[in-house]
């Protein structure tokens, strides 16, 4: 047995050497155990899946644009919804940020690779698995889920073909994410360069880190609560039937659970790359450093207390919706004293407005205004009134779109130069983002106004009152998505070509990516750096 | 779409367009805010909405101001040399404990309106909720009424894909139903919803109540109506495809009437309601009278059993297949009129008019392939009531 | 070899992640077509599981072999060893899960449903009668009459046999660490045995619970909650056994030393944590 092990072993020790570049073909992507190129993956993917789950939306915007059903049944559109949210959420989103973990942590730790790169690799390929189950339902029997992404049952247990499809995707998606944490988790704990000390370790490799534990405690919980419905559905199971003793409103809380640290999930990361940005363009250190590591702790923490707030109309005992009330308050203590600590750091500092901070800049401003709109969500009988409205839309577009879809932007943006090797077009930048911050506002304003007068969310038709918005809300939208088409050929000039980028990129930015090479090449710091 | 309403539709995204640029304002007839409503309790959540949004207010003045002011003033394009502090304990001192303030008093109304919202006693009466899909039913505890609720005809028509009827025409398109719940002004009433299906939820936001109707359990909320007057809500959680389409109407009666009504009410409670069209425009009229079986079944039935009669098995059985519908008549009309009990199919008794049930039955029968031959009459329908 | 202290071994492009990825597809689509009544669904899922036994066996040999050969660095052990720590951690979030749902009916649905606290109304209007107790198969009495597992007998040795596997590995492993071969062997085999054994005895107790008591996963919520939990613990036992049982084949070929020997831990660390779950099991589902 043992000669035979050394006998592969030493195939891979062969070619262990030799390259330096990266190997070609298809097999360079498909047994990929690098992490550039598994970022690289990633990246592209979650582009792919914003745009089909934004397609999707615009569906919904189309039928929405005025009262009156004229595209779509009903059904449909509750698939739409639900898929929307689906594809947005685990395929848009959380994949981005995977992404740029897998591209910026190794070169900010000054890390060979990820510490576990076969893993990796296989985080990676089990997504398009997920996603093809997700979306193929969409062509079953019975259509696509549609009881919402919050896949509430009795009503999702009406799901067609597509249930038992559903629920293996979530296992699939939740297993590729929590290896993709306890890599993140590991290559940060172990792989550090030996000066690199915690307290010395950049916000975006801080805030990640913490995020992945979010991901190991709260993935496992909705893998658990789907496994549940899967045991109702078929099994004869009564988790969620009361005339068997369960309760429907079990799963929510299950749901929950999972379901409000899964929302930091998607808005540390994005934190973190506001915070690396916020100080290169205002030419000054992040202020409140340490601050920012302990609030964004205390912010995951109290992710873990306050699931109820998205029940509160579920008939909670007063206590429970009291408990709830406080200590979603709380979040925006932490939440706000990043908020303060962003701005102290342009204080007085010398800023320049490239993409990136421009980007960075909205992100500050209309994260909060969405943050805003969450406290007011959080007063348990105001929320009476807001609940399953368009004003939570409103909010929770505005913390995830301005939020952590600029984020995103903002990152590629900032870091494009360093894995293409060329400068971005700056003119073409400014001119997206501006049309996309317009463009958003439109969308989601108005959504507001059209809660405050009663619109409830997830419904295909609505009484003319609300026809106005609604109109203002699709043009806004459609406004918005085709600005994306934009991005999309910015990012494309940049990796075909363009003023060539040096090691900075920017104007003296901090931290080690910026020590290695643009493009960065294949592998770096096979040999730990030096950490000042 | 007809010619007139797309000129109005290109009229109407040229204003907006207009209008959204140069004065936000301007939009008169729009509501922008939350209801004041109808109830102490719903001013008193309006008086907390709009304390935390002027405290929000507040907040993004200062904050956004800060941003700007640095934005304006520290850019390099004006020769800004940067600093080089990177902390201050004072600051972020200043920046934890004053929000920790502010939420702590905020907090504090909060609290207190929500105790007295779940302050169910001394209600005067008491009304039992059930969601299906997609109606509601009210019961009137301790008397013999009870009814359900639904769409009403001139919307449920013109709400069908591609119906050719413009929403506008249709007046409270989508917020009116046949039968409205009917309660006696000041007075408190005490509401227990519960779900005979999936959940729905319970709205109405003049009364600033939101209660989930979760299966098999109850919930239990209250309102005191301090005016007169007909007030909308809307089913407030996804139930499925008709979630759009269950919404919620109260009348508030003053005590005298609310008695009659009710006296009425009981008295006549066996009489078939059939709903009225008469809120219908003309137009509507005109087509609710030529309604076929296929459109009345696409209405109807095809939320659940689909228009091609298939049905979305396991929940909703395909009627093309189905022994019932291939067999004999009377068991078919049986279960469409009166129901089975617990399960999403209710009676239709209370829904449809003889005329229309005949209508639909002899579709079925003779739709998709079946061509049973069968016609049903209206007295066949009424002999099963 | 320049690997081995200095160096981080990054392995170079493998193909087993992807195959893992056609194997979970063809595994769960084809269980997902089976439950949906499909023809082929069952085959398919099979089909996967072999596909994915195979990518297991290749990966981990894969592993095996640059162990053997001296690639991994003390660091790269770490790696390891963190992956497994956070990976048990996940799986204690799973479990969690199910003990929530546990607790939550325990605690809140089933007194609701009994006219506790502020649900006096669901119990008088809806299950009028029903009284809140447990075990309990709710108002609708769910599956029949039936009777709860008692803590006393199977599970009682079942828990005995789970402790002594704790004791007998945690011998094994400090006789890898003082190179005492023979006794590493014993304990690992052992444990092995006692992993099975225990897994036969869970299943003369469905068993027994389906054809005699007449419990079943659809007795209500508490047969629901009964054999979800132990089912799925049951899953992880017999993962770990088999886990081990590669285990000791890896000690007969002589894979480990006193310094080295990474997989014989993870597996340890496995059983203790199944180990731990069963603990939990045994006194909030059979004994309380
Ligand atoms: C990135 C995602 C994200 C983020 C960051 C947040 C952040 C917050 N959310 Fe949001 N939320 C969602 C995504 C997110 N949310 C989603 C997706 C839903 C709907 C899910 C569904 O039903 O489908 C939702 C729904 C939701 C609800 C349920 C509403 C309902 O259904 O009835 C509530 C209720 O409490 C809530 C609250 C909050 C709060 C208090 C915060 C706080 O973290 C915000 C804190 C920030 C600030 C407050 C601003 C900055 C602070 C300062 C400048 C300091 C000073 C400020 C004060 C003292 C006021 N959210
Ligand atoms: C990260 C998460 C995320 C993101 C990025 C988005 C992005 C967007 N969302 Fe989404 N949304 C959710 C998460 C997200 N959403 C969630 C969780 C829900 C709740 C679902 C539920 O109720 O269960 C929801 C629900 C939701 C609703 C409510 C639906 C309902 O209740 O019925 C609406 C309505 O306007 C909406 C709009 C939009 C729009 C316009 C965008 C835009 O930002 C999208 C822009 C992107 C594109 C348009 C694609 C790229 C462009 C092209 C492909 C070019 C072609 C374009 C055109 C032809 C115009 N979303
Ligand atoms: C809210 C959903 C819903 C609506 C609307 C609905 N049904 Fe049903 N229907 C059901 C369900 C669920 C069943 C199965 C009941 C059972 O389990 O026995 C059913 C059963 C039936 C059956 C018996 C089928 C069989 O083979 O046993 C007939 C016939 C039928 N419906 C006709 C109609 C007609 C006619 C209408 C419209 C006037 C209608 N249904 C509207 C849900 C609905
Ligand atoms: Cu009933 Cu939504
Ligand atoms: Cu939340």
């Amino acid at each position: 047995m043992g000669s035979e092990y050394e006998a592969t072993a030493d195939q891979h020790h062969a070619d262990d050497h030799g390259h330096n570049g990266a190997p070609s073909g298809i097999k360079r992507w498909l047994f990929s155990t690098n992490h550039k190129d598994i970022g690289t993956m990633y990246l592209v993917f979650s582009l792919l899946m914003f745009f089909i789950g934004g397609m999707m939306i615009m569906i919904v915007r189309a039928e929405l644009f005025q009262p009156g059903l004229q595209f779509v049944d009903p059904a449909f559109f509750n698939q739409m919804t639900t898929m929307h949210a689906l594809v947005m959420v685990f395929g848009a989103v959380m994949p981005a940020f995977v992404g740029l973990a897998n591209w910026m942590i190794p070169l900010m730790v000054g890390a060979p690779d990820m510490a576990l790169p076969r893993m990796n690799n296989w985080s990676f390929w089990l997504l398009p698995v997920g996603f093809s189950f997700l979306l193929g339902t969409l062509f079953m029997p019975g259509g696509a889920p549609a009881a919402g992404w919050t896949m509430y049952p009795p009503l999702v247990m009406q799901t067609g073909d597509a249930f038992p499809y559903m629920v293996f995707a979530v296992h699939i998606l939740g297993a590729s994410s929590i290896m993709g944490a306890i890599n993140i988790i590991v290559t940060i704990m172990n792989m550090r360069a030996p000066q690199m000390t915690l307290l010395k370790m950049p916000l975006f490799v801080w805030t990640w880190f913490i995020t992945a534990f979010l991901l190991l405690a709260a993935m496992p919980v909705f893998a658990g609560a789907v496994t549940m419905l899967l045991f109702d559905q078929f099994f004869g199971a009564h988790f969620f039937n009361a005339a068997g003793g369960g309760d429907p409103v079990m799963f929510q809380h299950i749901f929950w659970f999972f379901g409000h640290p899964e929302v930091y999930i998607m808005i540390l990361p994005a934190f973190g790359i506001v915070s690396e940005i916020i100080p290169t363009f205002a030419r000054k250190p992040l202020f409140g450093y340490n601050s920012m590591v302990f609030a964004t702790a205390s912010i995951a923490f109290l992710s873990f207390i306050v699931w109820a707030h998205h029940m509160f109309t579920v008939g909670m005992p007063l206590a429970g919706e009291l408990f709830f009330m406080f200590s979603t308050m709380l979040i925006a203590v932490p939440t706000g004293i990043k908020v303060c600590n962003w701005i102290a750091t342009m204080w007085r500092g010398s800023m320049t407005f490239e993409t990136p901070m421009l980007f960075s800049l909205a992100f500050v401003f209309l994260f909060t205004i969405g943050g805003f709109s969450g406290l007011m969500l959080a007063i348990t009988p105001v929320d009476f009134q807001y609940h399953d409205t368009y004003f939570v839309v409103a909010h929770f577009h505005y913390v995830l779109v301005p939020g952590s879809v600029f984020a995103i932007m903002a990152a590629v943006y900032y870091w494009l130069p360093k894995w293409t090797g060329h400068m971005v077009d700056e003119k073409l930048g400014k001119i997206h983002f501006w049309l996309s911050a317009i463009f958003v506002n439109i969308t989601f304003f108005p959504q507001h106004f059209l809660g405050l007068a009663g619109m409830p969310r997830r419904i295909p038709d609505y009484s003319t009152q609300f026809a106005d918005f609604n109109m203002m809300s699709s043009i806004g939208a459609f406004g918005f998505g085709l600005s994306q088409l934009l991005f999309v050929y910015i990012v494309y000039q940049a990796v075909k070509g363009g003023e060539k980028a040096d090691r900075q990129v920017w104007d003296n930015p901090i931290g080690l990516e910026w020590t290695v090479p643009s493009p960065a090449p294949h592998h770096t710091f096979e040999t730990a750096p030096e950490v000042r | 779409m007809t010619g007139s309403s797309g000129f109005r539709l290109v009229g109407k995204i040229t204003t907006l367009l207009t209008l959204m640029i140069i004065a936000p304002t301007a939009f008169a007839d729009m509501v922008f805010n939350l209801r004041r409503g109808i109830t102490d309790t719903s001013q008193a959540v309006y008086e907390l909405h709009m304390l935390i949004l002027w405290v929000c207010v507040v907040i993004a003045i200062f904050v956004f101001g800060t941003m700007i002011v640095s934005i304006i003033l520290h850019r390099r394009s004006r020769g800004a040399e940067p600093a080089s502090f990177s902390h201050s304990p004072k600051a972020e001192l200043i920046w934890t404990i004053i929000p920790v303030i502010i939420l702590v008093w905020m907090a504090i109304p909060a609290a207190k309106t929500l105790v007295v919202m779940e302050d169910f006693r001394d209600s005067e009466m008491t009304i039992k909720i059930t969601g299906y899909q997609w109606k509601w039913h009210y019961a009137y505890l301790g008397t013999e009424v009870d009814f359900f609720s639904t769409l009403a005809r001139s919307s449920n028509i013109a709400r069908q894909v591609n119906s050719g009827i413009d929403p506008f025409s249709v007046e409270n398109y989508l917020l009116e139903v046949d039968n409205p719940l009917v309660v006696p002004v000041d007075t408190k009433i005490r509401l227990l919803v519960t779900a005979n299906d999936v959940i729905h939820s319970w709205w109405v936001p003049s009364f600033a109540i939101k209660k989930d109707a979760v299966p098999g359990f109850i919930n239990e909320m209250w309102f005191k109506a301090n005016e007169t007057g007909t007030y909308r809500g809307q089913c407030a959680e996804l139930c499925g495809r008709g979630h759009g389409f269950m919404p919620i109407v109260v009348d508030v009666m003053s005590k005298d009437d609310y008695t009659a009504w009710i006296d009425a009410r009981t008295a006549g409670q066996n009489v078939a309601m059939v709903e009225s069209t008469s809120d219908a425009g003309p137009e509507i009229l005109a087509a609710a009278e030529e309604l076929s079986g296929e459109e009345l079944y696409n209405i109807s039935c095809s939320a659940c059993h689909q228009a091609n009669g298939q049905g979305l098995p396991p929940t909703f059985p395909s009627l093309v297949d189905s022994a019932l519908v291939n067999g004999p008549v009377a068991k078919h009309i049986d279960v469409v009129v009166n129901g089975r009990p617990g399960t999403a199919m209710i009676g239709f008794s209370s829904l449809l008019s003889d005329a229309e049930l005949a209508a639909i039955l002899s579709y079925e029968r003779n739709a998709w392939g079946l061509n049973s031959g069968d016609t049903v009459q209206p007295s066949d329908i009424a002999a099963a009531r | 070899m320049d690997h081995t202290d200095d160096k981080y071994y990054v392995p170079h492009g493998s193909h087993w992640p992807i195959v893992g990825s056609v194997a979970m597809f063809a595994m769960l689509g084809g269980l997902a077509s089976y439950l949906n009544g499909g023809e082929f669904g069952g085959m398919m899922s099979l089909l996967g599981l072999a596909i994915l036994i195979t990518m297991m066996a290749g990966w981990f040999g894969n592993v095996i072999a640059e162990s053997m050969a001296g690639y991994y660095n003390p660091q790269v052990d770490k790696s390891f060893r963190m992956g497994m720590m956070w990976f048990i951690f996940s799986e204690v979030m799973f479990f969690a899960a199910f003990f929530g749902a546990l607790f939550y009916a325990r605690q809140l649905a089933i007194p609701w449903l009994g006219g506790e606290g502020t649900k006096f109304m669901t119990n008088l209007t809806l299950w009028p009668g029903f009284e809140a107790m447990w075990p309990s198969n709710g108002p609708a009495h769910a599956g029949g009459e039936y009777e709860s597992m008692a803590a006393a007998g199977l599970p009682a040795i079942n828990t005995a046999i789970l402790l002594t596997s704790s004791v007998t590995i945690t011998i094994a492993h400090h006789a890898l660490k003082d190179g005492n071969r023979l006794l590493l062997n014993l304990g690992v085999l052992l444990t092995v045995i006692l992993g099975f054994t225990f897994i036969s005895l869970q299943a003369a107790e469905y068993m027994h619970a389906y054809s005699e008591l007449n419990l079943k996963l659809s007795t209500g919520i508490y047969g629901s909650t009964f054999f979800v939990l132990t089912g799925f613990h049951g899953m992880h036992v017999t993962v770990g056994a088999i886990f081990l049982t590669v285990i000791w084949f890896r000690v007969l070929s002589g894979h480990f030393t006193p310094q080295n020997h990474f997989a014989f831990e993870a597996a340890s660390w496995y059983w203790h944590f199944v180990d731990v779950v069963w603990l939990c099991l045994y006194f909030f589902v059979y004994w309380l």
